[in-house]
């Protein structure tokens, strides 16, 4: 049974001008151990498809229609108190700017005991060891010393790995990361890119990893989707994803990233802008962008239809034009 | 951090030296004080000794040090209007001053502060939205309307409370407290509450929004995602980063407190600093004013600088071993 | 659509609409405003003309007691004059004063901005220390202190005629470094940006370039915190006036009535002191609130 299931989730925000509608009808699901990439360009809802699922959803935001199912159990009407039950427990979040993800008051090992105590039944002492050895896990160095640091004493990959310490601690099945690496040097990305898959094949935890790094989720993820302007264009298996992408917009995102290898004049370019949440063609949201448009792709919009091994919305692949 | 202590006191220097020499320039350009030493009629002779007893006939600058060194042993002249020193006057009159500041202050934070952070919590809640009404009201009414209304109302209507002065007051050493007096502690209510009024909304309103506004920071985002329950992340997390930024504003604000003292002891006739500097700005006592303005000078800086030390003790991001 | 149709249908003035806290509290300054603007003209009697008044009407109560008497619908105090009208003259004088104080020091700050922000360096560093040196002073106090010195200064027969000035002066003097502080950040960032780079290798001079280009871009914050000094200008006229070193009872406002009218305040006559009261209270909490409203909707990151 899939840890996750996201069945039909419309997430809306009613505004003086109307509903806006950011999240139209995305359905997919994680399996238990495994790391799925969540990609596109800023706006596309990949945000915010993690913070539904936790229930974090700023207000005037909120789920207008569809199904979370955690576990086999739906959390999606859920009210706060067993919401914040299952936070931390069963679902843990990493956000992306470590800087300011901590309280800057208060010591890292407190944090973390706090985070354990809240959710499960340790003793002080048992708190304090589990603490230390959630640092040294995320490889603090000196963690017995450093325990009860503040978050401002570390530099910014090791606060990450604080972040994601506490993220762990309560031991969740799974863990939302919303851009984990973007707010870090180069260098310091790839190593808390490895720490991640390590302590999720360790701990048997899934990841829902969101990004705008292509080269991130083909490190990293197992199976990867492909948001655009709320919709999930493509998903499938992140090799297959890459290497043979069905839906156009996907083709564009591959064709417009560098590779050492090939050597080209130009990067492809996709022509046009993602259209906002108020201006999104009927059809398919991706037609008046795309060059393989056909007549249909204006009215109908297209579902998740099977490509092969991944799954793309996108008629072209019915038509067996690819 | 003794480098820090430091450094502000040699900023501090030349504000101080500048405010000494607007109080010294102020005896310069007022009418001529041996009118009021010598009387109205004086021979040139008699003119001319004063004026070198003064020391009148000397260069500006040569006076002016003159003015720093007397000031510095605590004489600060005479009063023109009361004919005693002005040192033994602000002396007499600071335990009133005090007293009342101190109180007042008090309770401007055990009542401000709760609130401010209730009605940050329950932001819509129906008391909450009362809370800011009541608090708009009290920073716009001006202090001596409150104090009249509360005359009104105490003192004249229900006839509980004094209205004016401060009752009983004990001596002891260099000071006089109306503390330990029943009469003196009535007296100092009405005066207490106007005189805090002003200060206790204004720390409920910033209280407030500061709560707001780290209830949409990213950590306290992080804190639910941990699935921290609210009272933990209410107490544990906001209330100290809230408070941070809250006790230098509040310390600076000390300054409004000793400001509206003025104000307060004259609706209520308090024998206080404040209304000394009424008296003396009416009776055009130079002494009295410059006396005050260096003194005023000294508090806010001292008030400046605790107001920075507190801050280094209290968020540790400033106490080094940052990156 | 034309900008006018497009700012009325803004989510500014959306937000207005929307507001009945806002709305209120400007139906209430327009109101207070056009009485104290058209005093002259609504006002029942002139209570400052001596031939008018007379001791047979003194210490009358408001119309709606038993004694009172609707020719003076507040009462009047212990020398005849009209209560009601005393307070329309006297909110004039108010209103007058702040505005006055408060676009002196809007000239001030302003300048003060300008020149600290656009040329940086030494300049800078010299004003900006002024500016936080007297912001560590409440500015009632340096108001306060101003007016004193001022009026030991003047000789007696030019202070009752220049208490006006002198008020002004001293609001003034005690308001202008916020401006100043704001103008002068708004200009530093302005000063990078291309179009204050373009002007200048036109070869525009910089007076010009900070007056014709910046001045207009860094206004917006500027007039939201001179709305609010507005109110925290007529309270300290208020106060000064209370206090006996502000306008003189020839010349009232509302604060010097209130300072009057304490004195009638044990002997019952309640109404001489608190409608003037009551009438700067209601104008200063709508500005204050007018003023709260505008900087949420201003904030861009609240809505």
């Amino acid at each position: 049974m899939a840890l996750l299931e996201v069945n039909q989730l419309c997430v809306e925000f009613p505004t003086r001008r109307g509903v806006l509608r950011a999240l139209d009808n995305i359905s997919f699901g994680i399996e238990p151990g495994e790391i799925l990439g969540v990609v596109g360009e800023s706006g596309a809802g990949k945000s915010l498809t993690g913070a539904a699922i936790i229930g974090l959803l700023e207000p005037p935001g909120r789920v207008a229609s569809g199904q979370i199912i955690f576990d086999g159990k739906r959390i999606d009407n859920l009210d706060q108190e067993a919401m914040r039950a299952i936070r931390g427990r069963h679902i843990g979040a990493i956000f992306q700017d470590p800087l300011t993800t901590l309280d800057p008051l208060m010591s890292v090992g407190k944090q973390l005991i706090e985070t354990m105590q809240t959710h499960l039944k340790l003793s002080d002492r048992d708190a304090k060891a589990r603490a230390i050895q959630w640092l040294e896990e995320v490889g603090i160095p000196a963690a017995s010393e450093r325990v009860f640091a503040y978050p401002h004493q570390f530099s910014g990959g090791m606060r990450q790995r604080v972040v994601i310490a506490l993220a762990l601690c309560a031991e969740p099945r799974l863990v939302i990361a919303d851009e984990p690496t973007t707010a870090l040097d180069v260098s310091i990305q790839a190593q808390i890119i490895t720490l991640m898959r390590r302590l999720a094949a360790d701990h048997g935890t899934s990841i829902m990893l969101v990004t705008h790094d292509m080269g991130v989720i083909a490190e990293t993820c197992d199976r990867v989707a492909v948001m655009y302007a709320g919709r999930i264009a493509e998903i499938g298996p992140v090799g297959d994803v890459v290497r043979s992408p069905h839906h156009p917009y996907t083709e564009g995102l591959m064709g417009s990233i560098p590779s050492l290898e090939s050597r080209v004049a130009r990067l492809r370019q996709i022509d046009g802008a993602m259209p906002r949440l108020n201006a999104i063609p009927k059809g398919c949201a991706f037609n008046l962008r795309c060059t393989k448009a056909i007549a249909r792709c204006q009215d109908e919009r297209p579902e998740l239809l099977p490509a092969g091994t991944t799954q793309a919305a996108c008629f072209l692949v019915q038509e067996g034009a690819q | 951090m003794f480098a820090f202590i430091l450094a502000r006191l040699l900023q501090a220097i030349p504000v101080l030296l500048v405010v000494a020499f607007i109080s010294f320039a102020m005896f310069q350009f007022v009418g001529d004080p041996l009118v009021a030493l010598l009387g109205q009629n004086f021979t040139a002779e008699e003119a001319d000794r004063m004026r070198h007893t003064l020391g009148l006939d000397q260069p500006f600058l040569v006076q002016y040090i003159h003015f720093l060194g007397r000031v510095l042993q605590g004489d600060f002249g005479i009063s023109y209007r009361l004919a005693r020193p002005v040192g033994e006057l602000l002396a007499e009159r600071l335990p009133a001053t005090v007293e009342l500041s101190l109180t007042a202050a008090v309770l401007a934070l055990l009542v401000g502060v709760p609130l401010g952070v209730l009605t940050g919590i329950k932001r819509n809640a129906l008391i909450s939205r009362a809370m800011m009404v009541f608090s708009l009201i009290g920073v716009s009414l001006p202090t001596f309307l409150i104090g009249i209304l509360l005359i009104l109302f105490f003192a004249v209507q229900l006839g509980v409370l004094p209205s004016y002065g401060r009752g009983d007051v004990v001596h002891f050493s260099h000071w006089t407290t109306g503390f330990l007096s029943s009469s003196g502690r009535q007296a100092v209510i009405l005066p207490a509450i106007t005189l805090g009024m002003f200060q206790m909304t204004l720390i409920l309103r910033l209280v407030r929004s500061e709560m707001l506004e780290v209830m949409r920071s990213d950590f306290i985002k992080f804190c639910r995602a941990r699935g921290l329950t609210s009272r933990a992340i209410n107490f544990n997390h906001a209330l100290s980063n809230t408070l941070v930024p809250v006790i230098t504003i509040v310390g600076l604000q000390l300054g409004m407190l000793i400001a509206f003292s003025i104000v307060t002891e004259t609706v209520f006739q308090w024998p206080g600093m404040g209304l000394l500097l009424v008296q003396s700005i009416g009776n055009a006592d130079i002494p009295v004013m410059s006396a005050y303005l260096l003194l005023i000078a000294v508090v806010f800086v001292t008030i400046n600088l605790v107001v920075d030390l507190l801050y280094f003790a209290v968020d540790p991001r400033l106490r080094g071993g940052g990156k | 659509m034309s900008a006018i149709s497009r700012f009325l249908d803004s989510d500014f003035v959306y937000s207005f609409r929307r507001s009945p806290v806002a709305v209120v509290s400007a139906v209430v300054v327009l109101i207070i405003v056009l009485c104290a603007v058209f005093a002259p003209l609504i006002s029942p009697h002139d209570p400052f003309d001596l031939a008018s008044i007379s001791l047979l009407d003194s210490l009358k109560p408001p119309a709606f007691s038993p004694d009172g008497d609707w020719s003076f619908p507040l009462g009047t105090d212990d020398q005849g004059r009209d209560v009601f009208s005393s307070i329309l003259y006297g909110t004039r004088i108010s209103m007058i004063v702040a505005v006055l104080a408060i676009s002196f020091s809007l000239v001030v700050g302003i300048t003060v901005g300008l020149v600290a922000g656009y040329a940086g360096g030494a300049v800078d560093a010299v004003l900006m220390r002024i500016v936080d040196v007297q912001l560590t002073f409440p500015a009632i106090l340096i108001a306060l202190l101003v007016d004193g010195v001022v009026r030991a200064v003047l000789p007696p027969a030019a202070q009752d005629a220049l208490q006006l000035d002198v008020i002004v002066f001293a609001i003034g003097i005690s308001r202008w470094p916020q401006f100043a502080r704001t103008v002068r950040g708004s200009t530093m960032i302005e000063r990078g940006r291309d179009y204050v780079m373009a002007a200048r290798v036109i070869g525009i001079s910089s007076p010009r370039i900070m007056v014709s280009h910046i001045l207009p871009n860094v206004l917006g914050p500027v007039l939201v915190i001179a709305t609010l000094n507005l109110g925290l200008a007529v309270l300290d006229e208020a106060t000064l006036s209370f206090l006996g070193v502000g306008l003189p009872p020839t010349q009232p406002s509302l604060g010097t009535l209130i300072r009057f009218g304490n004195n009638f305040l044990f002997s019952g006559e309640w109404w001489i002191t608190i409608f003037p009261g009551l009438t700067l209270a209601a104008m200063v909490l709508s500005i204050n609130l007018l003023g709260d409203w505008l900087r949420d909707a201003l904030n861009p990151r609240l809505r």
